[in-house]
């Protein structure tokens, strides 16, 4: 018998966790001499108080989605991938070399073709520690976390000795041809007479996220695909009992993953810069986990812990910029966040598992 | 022997233990309702029941690894309170656990005074324990070397080192929990022997176990647990095996399995010189040669650990092997992509693996999801690129109501259905997909008598409609009970094959021990 219902799970356990980590970030506010009631005013309005908030809060979401998701994938097979940030970086490749090197007429051809590169190349790069999993027993935090680091050189060399216009002194790719532009929220909101802010680099990728969360579903709870990754992540032995290669789980599942972190780059690199720039990622890919663990891997929760993500990244920016809070601080309330809905898990569970069962006990 | 002054003294001393009103719950579910329990002292105790019955549970809090939410505990007659293990060692109770917690590449000697060193130097601790330990095994014939490395002797003997180190502390009460699953029959006798002997030097000794047998054979006073209730105490010689069965399980059990003889047909199954080695690269099957037949049952006993699971495995499609196995005349591949568990089930082996918490259910997945496991790609279950979900829950609906699966609901998770309903779950699931070959490895293990019984059947039945088991258990009784052909196997090794009516449990405990027919 499960001992919480089913809401309480997945709605009260995450609410509370946010909530303690509000409080104490409340605290650490009124320590250093601000108000926590104007910054948590500032924040809202920031984030969600105008279109160009919202902008910027479901741009950040999206590049959120697409690395928790990735996250996610991998945990179901018991796969720790925290290799995110190096693959959606290499995605980013994908990205230029698809949008720079062929003239595209239209861009919904150009997002087909890059969507693909950034898939494979951010695939790709999951490749090697998946691999080196599966055949040779390294394991894969070690090797993703490297990885990252190896990805962040491959950029830097590429920018700088490749990919670098000839006379400038940027290491980034020229600007990409304008008949690949993404659409943008408020170009694609106009039509409907809805006024979206113009200044606001939400685009496109967006929808693509969304459809990526509704088939990452289907993948793990419809598909026989699915079903065998679960099963290999809830029992190796079991595994190898009804037949299902952990070789191929392993190597799919990071494939799949590596893909999804991949994809973010379409909307940084696509759909906002327009060109790679080097450290385009900005640590999405370490904070998929996070979306990931607080979305109980389930692309419901992590479109939700995205956008959540979202708020506090762009919410955070404005409190930089607004108040004498340093920009440091608001890395703090994110970590706290992270630290609470993530790794405090049981902290909030175990109480609340116990509240339930004094009143079920009270009313048998 | 001077019986009746014996149970004079018993009768007027105090009880060695006595458990006064325990009970204790674990979240929704109650281990112990309202237990009460007196042993005398100087004799042996049983106490029975099922997996889940709550036993352990009750040792636990005497042992002081649990606290009961109420109830007193009484030593010798006097009021105890027992906060952690060491209070219990304190108080002269001494636990041997069923997995023994012995460090294996130390000696005997070192392992005794594990925990109870006099001071940080050991030289003195070792000297005074050698002779201590002198004295206890002339006074018990326990006859261990105190130098013996742990790792170099045998289970039975790594058992008495418990012993000791439980008497070495004083202990007056020894709690024994399930001290011969791991035992072949001839150690179990040893032990038994030893642990008379312990009586009659006026130990106190508990022993707990689900083997009705061992309580007929060595037990002074029985109790019987059902459900986290002490449902009877009774004098084992006024009992019998059928009484303490229904006392179990709460009605009348049939103890022995009904068939009628093997009427065994073409070989279909031949195995041949088959050889594993496992990734350690130690040998675990050196050379197999068996033949299982279609409408026969065969067992293959041994002491767990000798190969069994290897055999198993191997046939599963599990583990790869080298050698010649046929199913039906066909060759079956021992390596290669062809050589899995999902290839062995479309050539037709059905196999209920030994563990089915980690290999046949997966613990966190609904009973639905379950009963397709490892036939998930079946064309029946598959709608498009999708599962076809609907389409399995009413296979599971079905397959529940068949096999009596209870409750019936195929939104239940595995882990939150009883030891002998998941059971049922696997064997629906082998059984139903009409198998040629019947893989079993120990279809009880943790299973209530009252799902043994249907197992057993269902078993039983399939073997009736012409198809070939293989069974693979520890439990001798079941061996007997429903194998038409015994092979014993010891260290890799078929040491013999028997027929159930022409052997006997002392003949194939030495068979499994390794010592070989002619010898024996």
């Amino acid at each position: 018998m499960d001992v919480m219902p089913k809401w309480a799970e997945v709605v009260l356990v995450p609410l509370i966790s946010l909530l303690l980590a509000a409080i104490l970030s409340a605290l650490v506010i009124l320590a250093i001499g601000e108000d926590p009631i104007a910054a948590v005013q500032l924040m809202v309005q920031g984030a969600l108080g105008s279109t160009y908030g919202w902008g910027y809060t479901l741009y950040y979401a999206t590049n959120f989605m697409f690395t928790g998701l990735a996250v996610a994938v991998a945990f179901h097979a018991k796969m720790f991938n925290i290799g995110g940030e190096g693959q959606a970086m290499l995605g980013g490749l994908g990205v230029a070399l698809a949008c720079l090197y062929f003239p595209w007429p239209h861009w919904s051809l150009a997002l087909i073709a890059a969507t693909v590169g950034a898939a494979l190349f951010g695939a790709a790069w999951a490749a090697f520690p998946a691999y080196l999993q599966a055949k040779r027993g390294s394991h894969i935090v070690i090797t993703t976390i490297m990885f990252n680091f190896i990805a962040a050189a491959v950029l830097n060399y590429m920018l700088v000795n490749v990919l670098r216009p000839e006379g400038s002194m940027d290491p980034a790719t020229e600007r990409f041809s304008p008949t690949v532009h993404l659409p943008t929220l408020h170009e694609i909101l106009a039509p409907f007479g809805i006024q979206f802010s113009k200044a606001a680099p939400a685009n496109f990728s967006l929808l693509v996220a969304i459809a990526a969360c509704i088939l990452v579903w289907a993948l793990i709870w419809r598909t026989r695909l699915g079903y065998e990754i679960r099963a290999y992540g809830f029992s190796e032995p079991g595994a190898r009992y009804a037949g299902i290669s952990p070789t191929r789980i392993i190597m799919i599942s990071m494939l799949i993953s590596g893909g999804l972190a991949g994809l973010m780059a379409i909307n940084n690199v696509m759909g906002e810069a327009e060109r790679l720039v080097l450290n385009a990622t900005e640590g999405a890919g370490f904070i998929g986990i996070a979306v990931a663990l607080m979305g109980r891997s389930h692309p419901l929760g992590v479109f939700l812990a995205a956008i959540l993500f979202g708020f506090l990244y762009q919410g955070g920016a404005e409190l930089a910029l607004w108040t004498s809070i340093p920009r440091e601080l608001i890395v703090v309330i994110q970590a706290l966040v992270i630290l609470f809905t993530g790794a405090l898990d049981n902290m909030v569970r175990m109480p609340l598992e116990s509240l339930f069962l004094r009143y079920r006990k009270g009313r048998s | 022997m001077a019986m009746n002054d014996q149970t004079e003294r018993q009768d007027t001393a105090a009880p060695a233990i006595e458990l006064k009103g325990i009970s204790k719950s674990f979240g929704p579910v109650q281990a112990n309702k309202d237990i009460s329990i007196s042993v005398r002292p100087g004799t042996i105790h049983g106490i029975i029941g099922e997996n889940g019955a709550g036993k352990s549970t009750l040792m636990s809090i005497l042992y002081g690894f649990y606290k009961a939410d109420r109830g007193e505990i009484f030593i010798n007659g006097k009021k105890t309170e027992i906060p952690d293990s060491q209070a219990a060692i304190a108080a002269g109770i001494g636990m041997v656990f069923q997995h023994f917690k012995l460090v294996e590449n130390f000696t005997v000697l070192e392992n005794i005074i594990l925990g109870a060193e006099d001071g940080g130097l050991l030289k003195p601790s070792l000297a005074k324990a050698r002779k201590s330990l002198i004295e206890l095994e002339r006074e018990y014939g326990l006859n261990v070397d105190p130098d013996a490395v742990i790792q170099d002797i045998g289970v039975g003997k790594q058992q008495r080192v418990e012993i000791l180190k439980a008497l070495y502390r004083q202990a007056e009460v020894l709690i024994l929990d399930e001290p011969t699953g791991v035992l072949t029959p001839a150690e179990a006798d040893q032990l038994f022997r030893i642990l008379g002997r312990l009586r009659d030097e006026g130990k106190t000794i508990i022993l707990i176990t689900h083997k009705l047998r061992e309580i007929m054979d060595i037990t002074d006073t029985v109790s019987v647990m059902r459900r986290g209730e002490m449902t009877a105490t009774v004098k084992t010689s006024e009992t019998s095996p059928e009484q303490l069965a229904e006392l179990m399980v709460g009605r009348k059990v049939l103890l022995r399995v009904d068939k009628v003889p093997a009427k065994p047909g073409k070989p279909v199954l031949e195995i041949e010189n088959l050889k594993v080695t496992d990734e350690k690269g130690v040998a675990r099957l050196k050379g197999i040669d068996l033949t299982v037949r279609a409408g026969e049952i065969l067992g293959i006993a041994g002491v767990a650990g000798n190969g069994q699971s290897e055999l198993l495995e191997v046939l599963g499609g599990m583990r790869r092997g080298e050698g010649t196995i046929r199913l039906n005349g066909e060759p079956l591949a021992l390596d290669g992509p062809n050589s899995d568990g999902r290839a062995r089930r479309t050539q037709g082996v059905a196999h209920v693996p030994e563990d089915r918490q980690r290999e046949g259910l997966i613990m966190d997945f609904h009973a639905w999801e379950n009963v397709a496991f490892g036939y998930h790609l079946d064309a029946s279950y598959r709608r498009g690129p999708f599962m076809d979900n609907t389409a399995l829950r009413r296979d599971t609906e079905a397959k529940m109501k068949k096999f009596d699966v209870r409750p019936p609901d195929p939104w239940l998770t595995a882990k939150n259905f009883s030891g002998g309903n998941q059971q049922k779950i696997v064997v629906a699931r082998e059984i139903e997909r009409n198998p040629d070959l019947l893989l079993v490895g120990q279809p009880t293990r943790g299973v209530d008598i009252g799902a043994i019984e249907f197992i057993h059947n269902e078993i039983v039945a399939l073997r009736d409609q012409g198809k070939a088991i293989l069974l693979v258990s520890v439990e001798l009784e079941e061996i007997f009970s429903l194998a038409d052909r015994i092979a014993v196997m010891f260290d890799g090794h078929i040491m013999g094959e028997r027929l159930p009516n022409e052997t006997d449990e002392k003949e194939l405990g030495m068979l499994m021990a390794g010592m070989s027919g002619e010898a024996a």
